[in-house]
């Protein structure tokens, strides 16, 4: 796949007192993944080429993708396809990818959802939500010890947007 | 085109009157901020400056002062030539009650297109936003070399 192609759409930064190496961690562990992402666990193969899989709480599979850049502890990027029918079909692949960076005594990690295509704001408004809390929730996780409890509604304006497109939503 | 702004929503475990006194004293700006201060004195339609290190680098007004929901002031950078020719843009916190959290969403916009500001302010918010939940969070602001943001003339 040529990646080239691909715009960013959503862009997310946020600055962690922890190492380079541990925040590389909390993104590619299920066993840190299911305290800060709400249960779901993050499963990588970490290398190019390699499977990248996101399982919902009751195990079942939620995004499934490939990994297509693999730099530890830098940079991370993979395919993050959520597990819809006719949800790629009909939007393309999702690029998402992670950028850590050592700034002083923290770690700016940066998170980009890029794009082959224009999306609308009615389906970008599902990962506008849903990343800083994700995100808000692994800074405090690897700061203090303790994920955020955060209460997420469902995201009713971007499932609305894919029923009405005729993507398969829970 | 959608108008240039910037958004940032964050989530933080603190109370919203906690939360407000970060966004609008001193002595925590201070510690979060780069070393900044905020001068005014919160009445709306009252000046208002951003002071690093003893230098005033932004000026403008308060326009909103709604405790402990809604904060909002204008914002002039005024420490170039260039900068001072950029009319103010607007500043919004809106703090949400969310469980045992807030919700913090930061609004920065009224930029003019191509505007110079927004690339560095887009630069700046996330350090200083993280730093600030750190400091509620666990006690200590993060430690980021102004330089470590990659902003021009912010060294």
């Amino acid at each position: 796949m040529n990646i080239d192609h691909f715009k960013p759409a959503i862009v997310y930064t946020i600055y962690i007192a922890s190492t380079p190496e541990k925040v590389w961690q909390a993104l590619t562990s299920s066993e840190f993944s299911r305290k800060y992402f709400f249960g779901f666990a993050v499963e990588a193969e970490l290398k190019v080429g390699g499977a990248f899989i996101v399982r919902a709480p009751d195990g079942s599979l939620h995004i499934g993708g490939e990994v297509l850049e693999c730099d530890p502890p830098r940079k991370l990027t993979i395919t993050w396809n959520v597990n819809w029918p006719a949800l790629v079909e009909k939007l393309g692949p999702t690029l998402v990818t992670y950028e850590i960076a050592p700034a002083g005594g923290a770690v700016r990690l940066t998170m980009t959802e890029a794009h082959d295509r224009p999306i609308d704001d009615d389906i970008l408004s599902g990962g506008r939500q849903g990343w800083p809390a994700i995100l808000s929730s692994l800074k405090s996780l690897l700061e203090t010890g303790a994920a955020l409890a955060i209460k997420m509604e469902p995201p009713q304006r971007m499932l609305a947007a894919l029923k009405q497109m005729g993507i398969g939503t829970p | 085109m959608s108008k240039p702004e910037f958004v940032y929503v964050t989530y933080i475990e603190t109370t919203p009157e906690k939360l407000w006194e970060a966004l609008t004293s001193s002595e925590f700006s201070r510690r979060y901020w780069f070393n900044t201060e905020l001068k005014t004195n919160w009445k709306v339609g009252s000046p208002f400056a951003l002071v690093m290190n003893g230098t005033t680098t932004d000026a403008g007004e308060v326009l909103e002062f709604d405790r402990p929901r809604r904060l909002s002031y204008t914002f002039q950078h005024v420490t170039s030539e260039d900068a001072r020719k950029e009319r103010p843009t607007k500043v919004v916190f809106n703090l949400e009650p969310h469980g045992k959290l807030v919700k913090l969403i930061l609004t920065h916009e009224d930029f003019a297109e191509g505007s110079k500001l927004l690339s560095g302010i887009s630069r700046g918010w996330p350090a200083i936003l993280s730093s600030l939940k750190s400091l509620l969070e666990s006690g200590t602001a993060l430690l980021i070399p102004p330089s470590a943001l990659g902003i021009e003339g912010f060294e």
